[in-house]
């Protein structure tokens, strides 16, 4: 990859943990997904303001055994896949994470 | 139900987790239905702060499908901040409405919090019929003023038509309003007795023969041949069955904090007011009693010939008088959806050919 990449998880799904795998299920479609652990971690970590390479670093390398180049691959394939779901969200740049305001007024 | 759904599913019952909660939000309500289970009067609901704290509880404690219901639930001022915070915590959120309260502003604010489906009751395509169940003029206009907006705006709505002898012939009416606006169609032939036990509302329950009619329309239910096919008796597996995911996989809460394994199954389990969540799930002895319960224990099911098709509400049951027992109900059902006896009647408990009641698990969706 030429440029760091950025990821950060859509509001239009819902998300839970279901023992050591995340199921994640479409608002727009209502596709439901289930995340293997590896897939998991990246899940959780994505956050919109750390690159994609960093969270490769820190979160996959040091606890499985592979190589910084194939598991930045793996990572960057899959968090295509799940934005071509509407799942994620990728940008080049930060992306600014949606508030949820304590009071909705009509 | 898909593979992956069966999975989930499977799963969340070995790790003892409440994938399904229905909270009911209030049992106020702007209709009337002849057949509603419930008392209108507002008894003490919980706060914004409490709910959403039971939020907070059940999100951590695993829940994924979150059913907010009611009463109306747009009868709470707090609704939209409820649904929101709701939507924060990930939940995937169906809601309950008869869409009285539903306009421009409302279906908007739906579509944008990401509501996995809204279930709205049309009871006929006949206005006056409809309205006549809902003792609220104008209310079958409301409600589908507000399927025509929440499909305007592409979200997915579920017609859902109770059976009673009001509207014992207008399913087919409303199923083809259901085609016309892009509406999933489900029907339930369903009077289930209040909470309070009182039963006098089972007499709108539809006779014997309108409910054969149902039955054997393949329209309505498929495969005429096999819903109805003759019962082959449980086997070995059949007897370690689960009756269903009520207190394994799932569990109801009140507007008052009360814990029951079902909405149709009012055994009191606990409080979220005086117990963590969490806390009753894991160690309510009601809720360790409801899943110690297989068809091997039930004595009159385990021998019954449609002990392993039969639709038994354990909470129907509980409500006669025993969770391990029949439900008259439902052998009723079994015996008209293919004409053989059940143990419970030809035991003398279910003796009447005619119907009295209908459980809520033959629900048929189209």
């Amino acid at each position: 990859m030429s440029c760091k990449r950025y990821v950060s998880r859509s509001t239009a799904i819902a998300a839970r943990m279901l023992g050591d795998e995340m199921m994640v299920m479409s608002a727009t479609s209502s596709t439901l997904f289930t995340l293997n652990e590896v897939a998991t971690v990246i899940w959780e970590a994505v956050d919109g303001a750390t690159p994609l390479e960093e969270i490769v670093t820190q979160k996959i390398c040091g606890r499985y055994d592979v190589t910084p180049e194939v598991a930045l691959q793996d990572a960057d394939a899959l968090v295509k896949q799940l934005a071509e779901y509407g799942l994620l969200l990728l940008s080049d740049r930060p992306i600014e994470q949606p508030t949820c305001s304590r009071k909705v007024n009509l | 139900m898909s593979g992956l759904i069966a999975e989930i599913a499977a799963k969340a019952l070995q790790f003892n987790i409440p994938l399904n909660v229905q909270l009911d939000l209030t049992y106020r309500c702007n209709e009337r239905c002849i057949h509603c289970y419930l008392n209108h009067d507002d008894h003490g609901e919980m706060t914004t702060a409490e709910i959403r704290d039971l939020l907070d509880q059940m999100a951590d404690a695993g829940v994924f499908y979150l059913t907010l219901s009611g009463g109306e639930i747009l009868m709470r001022r707090d609704f939209f901040e409820i649904l929101e915070y709701a939507r924060k915590r990930t939940f995937c959120v169906k809601l309950k409405t008869n869409g009285i309260l539903i306009r421009k502003k409302e279906a908007e604010r739906i579509k944008a919090l990401g509501v996995e489906s809204v279930q709205i009751s049309i009871y006929s395509h006949a206005p006056k019929v409809h309205d006549a169940i809902s003792k609220l003029p104008g209310s079958f206009e409301h409600s589908m003023n507000a399927i025509r907006l929440l499909r305007s705006h592409g979200i997915h709505v579920i017609i859902a038509n109770v059976l009673m002898v009001q509207n014992a012939t207008d399913y087919a009416g409303v199923k083809a309003l259901a085609a016309e606006l892009g509406a999933q169609f489900i029907m339930d032939p369903t009077i289930t007795p209040m909470m309070n036990g009182d039963r006098s509302i089972l007499n709108l329950n539809v006779e014997e023969a309108a409910l054969r009619e149902v039955f054997r329309n393949g329209d309505v239910v498929g495969n005429v041949e096999e819903f109805c096919a003759p019962p082959q008796g449980p086997d070995a597996d059949a007897l370690e069955m689960l009756p269903c995911s009520a207190g394994h996989t799932a569990c109801y809460v009140s507007p008052y904090g009360d814990v029951y394994p079902c909405v149709q199954f009012p055994l009191p389990s606990g409080n979220v007011r005086r117990m963590k969540f969490a806390d009753i799930w894991r160690d309510s002895p009601q809720l360790k009693e409801v899943r110690t319960i297989t068809l091997r224990d039930m004595p009159s099911c385990s021998k019954c010939i449609h002990g392993a098709t039969c639709t038994r509400c354990p909470g129907l049951a509980y409500m006669e008088g025993n969770m391990r027992g029949p439900s008259s109900a439902d052998c009723e059902k079994s015996f008209v959806r293919t004409g053989v006896a059940t143990a419970g009647m030809l035991a003398g408990r279910a003796t009447s050919p005619h119907l009295r009641s209908h459980s809520a698990l033959v629900q048929i969706q189209l």
